[in-house]
């Protein structure tokens, strides 16, 4: 009686010890992802920069268009940043204050990387799925529909959709998820073929679960890890794609701005000794992007299967 | 290997067919005719401009005829905006330019991007690895319209060693930063791909073979590591070449080198359809043939693809 008991509570020890240890995939990947220094360092700078976005604007001084007549025009000294005039990374050309713009244009280069990775991984998971799932002529079909689209030159259509269309963000948006999502469909209708034949899927078809049902609740959870990984990697894409058109001038319109719109004025003002106004907004440009990607890196070490 | 040529092709001309269909059709949606300005035209006049642009025909007659011009002559129509100028002239004005530096570009990009990836990998975690990676980490972030500012604010302005912009017929000093800064990312990717490929196949059985029978490195590499290595280069070059396009604009608008670029984005503010489709076509012409002079130096040079 009394051994039985002992083995008894051993096995609930053993139980409750088993429990402790067994990991998630996701929680696998969580404890990975956070080893990986750079990653975690990328992850804070990141968490810093979306604060600096959306609540940044507390702190100024200034409203973002409103203009100082004496600090405007190429000023080599007058505008310069200081903390006593309130103008922390001092004005632009037409004496605006930087900061303000900065936190208008980082928060609007940040949203153009997000909305069109969401495009992108909405849109291009299900075309993937769909066309990884049915395969034969639909695949077929709707890959050559994505080669043919990946071979135009997505830049000068692009911009030629927001001359005919007017250059205003919502164009920028929509132009960037129509493109942003192809790379995406590849990548997921890969990783389809591969689960399509898993046992779970033949399980799901042996009960009669219709194939749009099985795509969703069956392919599309388990094409997360990928689109995690690679959606991160697209933002920094997504960012560039808006900032040089921006840089153009083809893109955000005044009395808006975004990263590539500030950088282009910096740029055209750098010889009048006003280099702040090239310098700030290429920082928060360069941080914003290596953030991006050295998580994502760590996010795919951290994820991806391949590596295991 | 020539019904593979076929068969791309035959994938091709109705790609580039859709693409000038949709270009036009994308033109037919815009709100407002070219000749729409802040004052308006008396309607006879403007009856006689859309005569003489032919856009007082029908859309399918319009849309048919450009593209037997085009498919059949080259003829990209006249400029919208500069009436005494064609596309054609345009294009064939602009177009050298942008092949120049963008020549020299991609030579620039290709031959130091596979240099710096093999010396990496060959030296493997030494300082010129590190350099290497550091390199390529770094030209990650710094698209070509962030390096053409940083370029011209170092060797213009503070050193004073190059000029910061315009084209001069082509000379060496006017050519150099345009080139730099358009080819520092895609070498730098070039460079990472290679490293991270010519490290797999040096740890391939065949070199180890090639080792053992005493062959000196240099002719491992060059006879046996090389020509494997090469592949996932190779199909890089064909959205590198379409980036390098896409960069030029950046380029010919910062250096005001007067390549095709410029002409596309004062279009693009002008409005003049004609010349911004034109652009658009040939762009997409030259990226479908390059992929698939791509794609057919990938099937020669790789036994194991069927085509």
């Amino acid at each position: 009686m009394f051994p039985e008991k002992a083995v008894a509570d051993g096995l609930v020890d053993a139980a409750h010890l088993a429990e402790v240890q067994g990991r998630s995939l996701w929680k696998d990947a969580r404890i990975r992802f956070f080893r990986n220094k750079a990653a975690v360092v990328a992850l804070v700078c990141l968490i810093a920069i979306c604060i600096f976005a959306f609540f940044g604007s507390a702190l100024a001084q200034y409203e973002r268009d409103a203009i100082d007549f004496t600090l405007s025009g190429p000023n080599a000294y007058k505008g310069a940043p200081s903390f006593e005039t309130g103008h922390y990374f001092g004005t632009d050309a037409d004496g605006r204050d930087l900061y303000a713009r900065t936190v208008q244009g980082t928060r609007i280069s940040l949203l153009v990387g997000i909305v069109g990775a969401l495009i992108a991984v909405i849109v291009g998971t299900l075309y993937g799925a769909v066309s990884g799932y049915f395969g034969g002529r639909t695949d077929g079909l709707m890959m050559r529909t994505v080669d043919i689209l990946m071979s135009v030159p997505y830049m000068f259509v692009l911009i030629l959709m927001l001359v005919i269309f007017g250059k205003s963000i919502l164009m920028l948006f929509v132009g960037i998820g129509l493109i942003s999502w192809l790379d995406m469909a590849r990548i997921a209708r890969g990783q389809t073929l591969t689960i399509k034949n898993k046992e779970f899927v033949e399980a799901a078809i042996a009960i009669g679960v219709r194939p749009m049902r099985i795509i969703l609740r069956h392919i599309v959870p388990n094409l997360a890890g990928i689109v995690v990984v690679y959606s991160t990697l697209l933002i920094p894409g997504m960012i560039i794609t808006e900032s040089f058109i921006s840089f153009l001038g083809l893109g955000v319109q005044e009395p808006n701005t975004s990263l590539g719109a500030l950088i282009s004025r910096g740029a055209s003002q750098m010889q009048y000794g006003v280099i702040w106004q090239l310098a700030f907004p290429l920082f928060f440009f360069i941080i914003t992007l290596f953030a991006f990607f050295f998580v994502g890196d760590g996010l795919r070490d951290a994820l991806d299967p391949k590596d295991r | 290997m020539y019904s593979y040529i076929f068969r791309r092709l035959a994938v091709a001309v109705p790609t580039i067919l859709i693409l000038i269909v949709l270009s036009f059709m994308l033109m037919f949606a815009a709100p407002g005719g070219p000749f729409n300005s802040d004052r308006p035209l008396s309607p006879t006049v403007m009856a006689n401009i859309e005569a003489r642009y032919g856009l007082d025909q029908p859309y399918w007659k319009q849309m048919w005829d450009y593209t037997v011009n085009v498919v059949t002559r080259f003829d990209f129509g006249p400029s919208f905006q500069y009436r005494d100028r064609t596309v054609n002239d345009v294009i064939s004005q602009g177009f050298p330019v942008t092949l120049t530096y963008g020549f020299w570009s991609f030579v620039v990009a290709v031959i130091f991007g596979l240099a710096l990836g093999i010396m990496a990998a060959i030296r493997h975690n030494s300082w010129l690895d590190y350099l290497a990676v550091g390199i390529s980490i770094g030209a990650q972030v710094l698209p070509n319209f962030v390096m053409a500012p940083i370029l011209v604010l170092v060797f213009t302005l503070w050193l004073g060693w190059l000029p910061g912009g315009g084209w001069n017929g082509g000379q060496w000093e006017y050519v150099i930063l345009p080139v730099v800064a358009l080819s520092t990312s895609y070498m730098a990717s070039i460079a990472r791909i290679m490293r991270s490929s010519m490290l797999e196949v040096m740890n391939a059985g065949f070199i180890r073979t090639a080792r053992a029978k005493g062959l000196p490195m240099y002719r491992i590499i060059m006879r046996h590591a090389l020509k494997p290595a090469l592949l996932p280069v190779l199909s890089y070059l064909g959205p590198a070449f379409v980036s390098m396009i896409t960069g030029s604009v950046i380029i010919d608008v910062y250096f005001s080198t007067g390549g095709i670029g410029q002409f596309f984005v004062n279009s693009a503010f002008s409005r003049d359809y004609s010349v911004i489709m034109g652009i658009t076509i040939l762009v997409g012409v030259l990226t479908i043939l390059f992929n698939l002079v791509v794609d057919v130096l990938y099937a020669w040079i790789d036994p194991k693809i069927r085509y």
